[in-house]
C-alpha cells in the first residue's frame, strides 16, 4: 500500500496545487468516475505565444479520493504553462506508465512528481482515479480547439 | 428483535470450513476478511458440488428432446425451482427464473412498456393486461432509497409511456419519510420498493406501503435482494404482488435471479424476451404464447445455477433462517457500537438496530471512502466503497459515497474487530484532523 500512497500523493492531496475555478477560460468540463463517484469540474484556457499554442492555465475543482485529487494537483504542475505538444507528451507518459500494470515506472526526469503514481498501476480499480483529471484536461483541450477553429470558420 | 435469546447461535467456526475461500490470503499473506456479502455471498462447497454433480450425471437441455438426459435434466431444474419456491413460501409455478435481479425488476417494468405499446398498436394482450397499460399522468411510485436496479427501468418506463416517476423521501437518519406515503393516490399504478436497503441497512415497513397501495389499486413490487437472503421470508405473508430477488447473493451461484409474482398477475403480463422455449404455437405471421412461468423465460435456461442455487436453499434451511437473522443481528449490534466508538467515524443509515439488517455504511471524516477501502483492503479487509448503485440515497444522505461493511452467517466477532482495527488507523494514515 506505500506503493500507492506514497509521500508525495498524499503531500499533493493535503497542500493541491493550482486548485479553484479560474477566469479566463476557453471551455468547461465535468467528468466523473461513476464507479466511486469521483468528480471534477476543469477549465482550461489555451493561449497563442508567438505563434505556439500554449497551456496558459487549468483550474479545476472537484471532489473524490486521495488518489484522484493528488493526480489532479500533478496535473496542473505538469501541464499548466506549458506548449500544447509538450502538455500532450506529459499525458501519454502519464497515462502508458499508469496502465503499464507495474512495468513501466515513469522517468522522473521528464515527469516529475507524477512518478509518484506508478505504483496506482497495481491497483487496476484506482487507475481510473488517477486518470480522471488528466482525461478531463484532454476533453476540454479538444473542445477548446474545436471552439477556436469553429470561431475561425465563421470569420 | 424479541425471542431470538431461545434459538442456538450459529457455529461459525465450522460453517467456514464450507467456504473454502474464506481460508485464503490477499495482500501479502493476510487472512481474508471477507465483509462484502451485500455485493455478492460466498458459496459453499455444498453448492459448487451440486452444480458440478449436474454437469458431470445429467447435462443436458431442458424441455427439450427425448432423451432420458433431457428428462433427467428437466427433472433436476423443475425440482429446483419447486425447492427454490419453497425457500420463500410460494408455489413452484408462481417463480421465473432470470439472470439476477436487475432483469426480475427489468420483467416487471417491460409488462408495463411492452403492454402500453401494443395496446397503442391494437396487438393481442393477455387476459387482464389493463393493469399494465400506462398513460400521461399515471404515476408510479419508488423511494430515495432504491438501488439503480429499481430506479432505471421506472425511469425508461416513464420515458416511454408518459407516466410520471414520484418517490418517497428519506430522513436524515437513513428510514423512508412515511409522510410521503400521501403521494400514493388514485393516479398510482406501481408501487416498487426496496425490503432492505443496500446501503443503509434500513428494513422498510411493507404492511403500511402495501395496504396504501392496494386501496388504490396500484400494483406492488418488493426488492428483496436484501432480505431473502438475511431473514426469514415468507412471499404469502407480505401482501406484495411480485418480488425479486437474486441468487448470487444468497449463497447461490451467479447468473440466476428469481421473480415471483401471484399467478393473476403473471399470466395477465405481455412476454418479456421472446423466442424459444416461451410459446404455444408458432406461425410465419405471429405466435401465441405458453403459460408461466415458460412465458418468461426465453431461450435455453441456466439449468445448472438452478440446481446450485435449490443446493443454497437447502443449505440455508439446515442453519435456519431464524438464526441466521439473529446471528446477523447480533454482529450488526456489535459493528454499530465499535464504530460509534472510533473518532471521526458517522454510520449513514439507522445508527441502532431497530428495523435494521447488517449492511452497514460509513464515512471517516476527512478521508474519502476509496481510501477507507484501500486501507482496509491493506489489512486484508475486504468491504464495498462507493455510491453502492445507490447514487440519489448518497446524495439525498449528503455524502459523495460510503464505505460499506456487510457481514453474513460465515462472520464473526474477529472479523468485525479487524475491520474496526482498521478503520481506526484511517485517519492517522491520510492525517486528517
Ligand atoms: C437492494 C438491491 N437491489 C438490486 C440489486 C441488483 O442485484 P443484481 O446485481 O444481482 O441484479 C442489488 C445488488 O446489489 C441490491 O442490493
Amino acid at each position: 500500500m506505500q506503493d500507492l500512497y506514497q509521500e508525495i500523493i498524499l503531500d499533493h492531496y493535503r497542500r493541491p496545487q493550482g486548485r479553484g475555478l479560474r477566469e479566463p477560460f476557453d471551455s468547461q468540463v465535468h467528468h466523473v468516475n461513476p464507479t466511486c463517484g469521483d468528480e471534477i469540474d476543469l477549465r482550461v484556457h489555451l493561449e497563442d505565444r508567438d505563434g505556439l499554442p500554449y497551456v496558459a492555465d487549468v483550474s479545476y475543482a472537484g471532489q473524490g479520493c486521495s488518489i484522484s485529487q493528488a493526480s489532479a494537483s500533478v496535473m496542473f504542475e505538469s501541464l499548466a504553462d506549458k506548449p500544447l505538444t509538450e502538455a500532450f507528451e506529459s499525458l501519454a507518459r502519464f497515462q502508458e506508465m499508469i496502465q503499464s500494470k507495474g512495468e513501466n515506472p515513469g522517468d522522473e526526469d521528464t515527469m516529475g512528481d507524477a512518478v509518484a503514481f506508478a505504483g496506482v498501476a497495481k491497483y487496476p480499480a484506482r487507475i481510473k482515479c488517477a486518470l480522471l483529471p488528466w482525461l478531463a484536461w484532454k476533453d476540454a483541450v479538444l473542445r477548446a480547439s474545436d471552439a477556436s477553429s469553429t470561431d475561425k470558420d465563421d470569420q | 428483535m424479541t425471542a431470538t435469546t431461545a434459538l442456538a447461535p450459529l457455529d461459525v467456526s465450522r460453517i467456514r470450513l464450507d467456504f473454502p475461500i474464506l481460508a485464503r490470503t490477499v495482500r501479502d499473506a493476510r487472512p481474508l476478511v471477507y465483509l462484502d456479502s451485500a455485493a455478492t455471498s460466498q458459496k459453499p462447497v455444498a453448492v459448487l458440488d451440486a452444480e458440478r454433480h449436474f454437469y458431470v450425471t445429467s447435462n443436458a437441455a431442458v424441455h427439450r428432446g427425448a432423451h432420458q438426459l433431457a428428462e433427467e435434466a428437466t427433472e433436476a431444474y423443475e425440482g429446483a425451482r419447486a425447492e427454490i419456491a419453497g425457500f420463500v413460501g410460494a408455489r413452484a409455478e408462481d417463480v421465473v427464473f432470470t439472470r439476477n435481479a436487475t432483469e426480475s425488476l427489468n420483467l416487471m417494468a417491460y409488462a408495463f412498456s411492452n403492454a402500453t405499446d401494443k395496446a397503442r398498436m391494437g396487438s393481442a394482450l393477455p387476459e387482464g393486461a389493463e393493469r399494465f397499460i400506462l398513460r400521461a399522468g399515471d404515476e408510479i411510485l419508488v423511494t430515495e432509497m432504491e438501488h439503480h436496479a429499481n430506479l432505471i427501468p421506472w425511469q425508461e418506463v416513464c420515458a416511454k409511456t408518459g407516466a410520471t416517476l414520484r418517490w418517497i423521501g428519506l430522513t436524515d437518519e437513513g428510514r423512508l419519510d412515511l409522510k410521503d406515503l400521501n403521494l400514493i393516490n388514485e393516479r398510482t399504478r406501481v408501487v416498487s420498493f426496496v425490503h432492505q436497503s443496500n446501503i443503509l441497512g434500513t428494513l422498510n415497513p411493507v404492511g403500511p406501503i402495501v395496504e396504501r397501495a392496494r386501496a388504490v389499486g396500484a400494483l406492488t413490487i418488493l426488492d428483496a435482494c436484501q432480505s431473502v437472503p438475511h431473514m426469514p421470508f415468507d412471499v404469502s405473508t407480505l401482501g406484495v404482488d411480485a418480488v425479486a430477488w437474486s441468487g448470487h447473493k444468497m449463497l447461490g451461484p451467479t447468473g440466476i435471479g428469481c421473480l415471483w409474482a401471484h399467478a393473476d398477475v403473471l399470466s395477465a403480463m405481455p412476454p418479456f424476451l421472446s423466442g424459444g422455449s416461451m410459446i404455444e404455437t408458432v406461425t410465419m405471421e405471429a405466435s401465441t404464447f405458453a403459460p408461466p412461468p415458460a412465458r418468461f423465460e426465453a431461450g435455453v435456461p441456466m439449468v445448472a445455477q438452478a440446481v446450485g442455487l435449490a443446493e443454497a436453499c437447502r443449505y440455508l434451511t439446515h442453519l435456519g433462517m431464524d438464526r441466521i437473522e439473529a446471528h446477523e443481528h447480533d454482529m450488526t449490534a456489535y459493528a454499530l457500537n465499535g464504530l460509534a466508538q472510533i473518532p471521526g467515524v458517522r454510520v449513514i443509515g439507522p445508527t441502532d438496530t431497530h428495523d435494521r439488517g447488517s449492511a452497514i455504511s460509513f464515512v471517516v471524516d476527512g478521508v474519502h471512502p476509496h481510501d477507507v477501502g484501500q486501507v482496509l483492503d491493506d489489512r486484508g479487509v475486504a468491504v464495498r466503497v462507493g455510491h453502492h448503485c445507490a447514487w440519489p440515497t448518497c446524495r439525498r444522505m449528503q455524502v459523495p459515497a460510503t464505505t460499506r461493511l456487510s457481514p453474513y452467517l460465515y462472520n464473526d466477532h474477529a472479523d468485525i474487530d479487524a475491520c474496526l482495527n482498521a478503520v481506526a488507523e484511517v485517519r492517522g494514515i491520510f492525517g486528517a484532523t
